[in-house]
């Protein structure tokens, strides 16, 4: 029998953030995250092996702080929901393991689904049942996609992706130029608040008319990246201080209209009325000011989860695991793998 | 109900010991793949001796030395199996359980080595004395800077198949067996530690790269 309201646990394990979220339905009850983003800062990136050490570590003591924050026993629960990929390989591999070990132990059975389909399923915690279908603009250090959402549990399409930079590295390689910490999306955002966001003409990456026929809903930030690079190294050849918030607005400005541009570009030529902007830099404020602006111009919904949802952690997976649950999709196994590539389209693991 | 799952070495192994003695034990089929095979391989050693989860009274895991992300499946998955059934978890180094198979067997008579790939053209390495206690060790080191007192002692494990010039006694067992780790902590015949792993190295701190974006 399914349950009307299942009771998922969601592990994330896919990067540095160890997730235990817990959720009844659509309403969240838990959402615990052990981050051991200190200890990747000094490398300027996340370190693999630092990350899944960290996972191991933090495992037990984040699903016990999510049980006590949802009031509930571990045997309360109607299924286990883990991230079984994309994501760095040995880190996925623990939260797998761990959900496989909780499901065995509790005889509950296992879903296996995909991070960044879990990415979109969380905005029903906040915003309730998805639209669908709907456009999705997944935008994190991981990934920059655009995806048509039929159904979240069963049927995403990928229109667009990065060709190089995901949105967020760039965020954090222009922090690191201007000298400031990792992770770079908040440090970037708060600089620019106080510059001017025309004071320089970074390019939009993929924009042009040629770009545009073969890629119209990719996205590609590594030219942005180097002309960053170069007008800020120009400036210091020259003897002149680096306007850090000028540079930082303006950086900022020429991704978020690339972001926008191209999500409302692809919502509309869909015939889409709901745009869903999910990933860590969709706690960008300039986006969602951004987006939300041009958005209504063109009559279509935005919605963004709060950023504490946008970032990766466990709630967003037990939110899709509830919603597979409720539509009668059958479990995975438990060979079920951690796969550090799974295509968008593989939403739950056989 | 003792059950008991080691992942240091190429092969993922579960066993279940009654208290008197092991009453199920087996190997995976394939070499690897450990977050893949654990899982199915407990599963079906409780079935095949008509037990449910929670009849487990104590849980044993190897905590290697052993290749990081193998490792970290038995270990992840030993606290998380002991903290929903509520019972004590027991880590083993992994040698010890080499050793222990190798002395109550027989392969080996008075003081020898136990050593296992560390990878990387090392050796995790450690000794025992005449009675099967680990003297010294682990260690991670290169085969030609085993002291040769004891690179000349019988070699039980995969070190002296991988490096016969500088260990040249080689003697079986060659991987870790969950039957044997289970003894080990049923009949307390190797100390018993927390079930930490026992890494040896640490990580490498090499700037990364961001994330394969997803497609
Ligand atoms: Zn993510």
């Amino acid at each position: 029998m399914i349950p009307d309201e299942p009771l998922v646990l969601g592990i994330e394990t896919s990067c540095d953030e160890t997730g235990v979220g817990i959720v009844r339905g659509h309403t969240l009850l838990a959402d615990a995250v052990a981050s051991s983003v200190d200890e990747h800062a000094r490398f300027g990136g996340v370190v693999p092996e630092v990350a899944s050490r960290a996972h191991l570590e933090a495992m037990v003591p984040t699903i016990e702080r999510a049980c006590e924050t949802a009031g509930i026993a571990l045997h309360d629960v109607d299924a286990i929901a883990v991230t079984s990929g994309p994501g760095l390989a040995g880190a996925l591999l623990v939260g797998v393991a761990a959900a496989k070990s909780l499901a065995l132990a509790l005889g509950k059975p296992i879903y296996g689904v995909n991070h960044l389909a879990a990415h979109v399923a969380v905005d029903q915690l906040e915003h309730g049942p998805l639209p669908e279908p709907c456009l999705a603009l997944l935008v994190s250090g991981g990934h920059s996609s655009l995806l048509r959402v039929a159904d979240v549990t069963a049927s995403i399409e990928p229109l667009g992706a990065t060709i190089d930079d995901a949105a967020g590295e760039a965020f954090d390689k222009v922090a690191r130029l201007l000298g400031l910490p990792f992770p770079g999306g908040p440090h970037i955002d708060r600089q620019a608040a106080s510059g001017s966001s025309v004071a320089i003409d970074f390019p939009r990456g993929l924009t042009s008319r040629k770009d545009l026929e073969r890629h119209r809903f990719d996205f590609s930030f590594s030219g942005l990246k180097t002309a960053v690079a170069r007008w800020v190294e120009a400036r210091e050849r020259s003897g002149e201080p680096v306007p850090v918030a000028d540079v930082a607005a303006s950086f900022q400005e020429a991704v978020c209209d690339v972001l926008v541009r191209k999500a409302l570009d692809a919502a509309s030529s869909e015939g889409i009325e709901d745009l869903l902007i999910g990933g860590g830099v969709a706690a960008n404020s300039r986006l969602r000011a951004m987006a939300e602006e041009r958005a209504s111009a063109l009559g279509i919904r935005v919605r963004v989860p709060r950023p504490g949802l946008c970032t990766d952690n466990g709630a967003m997976v037990a939110a899709l695991g509830s919603s597979i649950v409720s539509r009668g999709h059958a479990p995975s196994s438990y060979d079920l793998p951690a796969d550090s590539s799974l295509p968008v389209t593989s939403i739950l693991a056989g | 109900m003792l059950l008991a799952f080691d992942t240091s070495s190429p092969t993922v192994t579960v066993a279940v010991h009654d208290g008197s003695d092991v009453v199920v034990e087996l190997t995976s089929a394939e070499t690897m793949r450990h977050g893949e095979q654990l899982a199915p391989l407990v599963d079906r050693a409780l079935r095949q001796v008509g037990l449910e989860p929670r009849d487990l009274t104590a849980l044993a895991v190897g905590v290697g030395p052993g290749p990081f992300t193998g490792l970290r499946v038995g270990l992840v998955s030993a606290r998380t199996m002991a903290h929903v059934l509520q019972v004590p978890v027991y880590g083993i180094c992994s040698l010890d359980v080499l050793a222990l198979e190798a002395y109550e067997s027989g392969t080996v008579v008075g003081p020898f080595v136990v050593a296992s790939d560390a990878r990387r053209r090392e050796v995790y390495l450690a000794s025992y004395d005449e009675g099967g206690a680990r003297l010294a060790g682990p260690d991670v080191l290169r085969p030609a800077d085993v002291d040769p007192a004891l690179a000349a002692l019988p070699v039980v494990g995969e070190g002296a198949a991988l490096y016969p010039e500088f260990l040249v006694d080689g003697r079986s067992p060659l991987r870790p067996s969950a039957g044997w780790l289970a003894r080990c902590v049923a009949e307390e015949r190797a100390e018993l530690r927390d079930p930490e792993p026992l890494y040896l190295r640490r990580p490498d701190a090499e700037i990364p790269r961001a994330p394969k974006p997803a497609s």
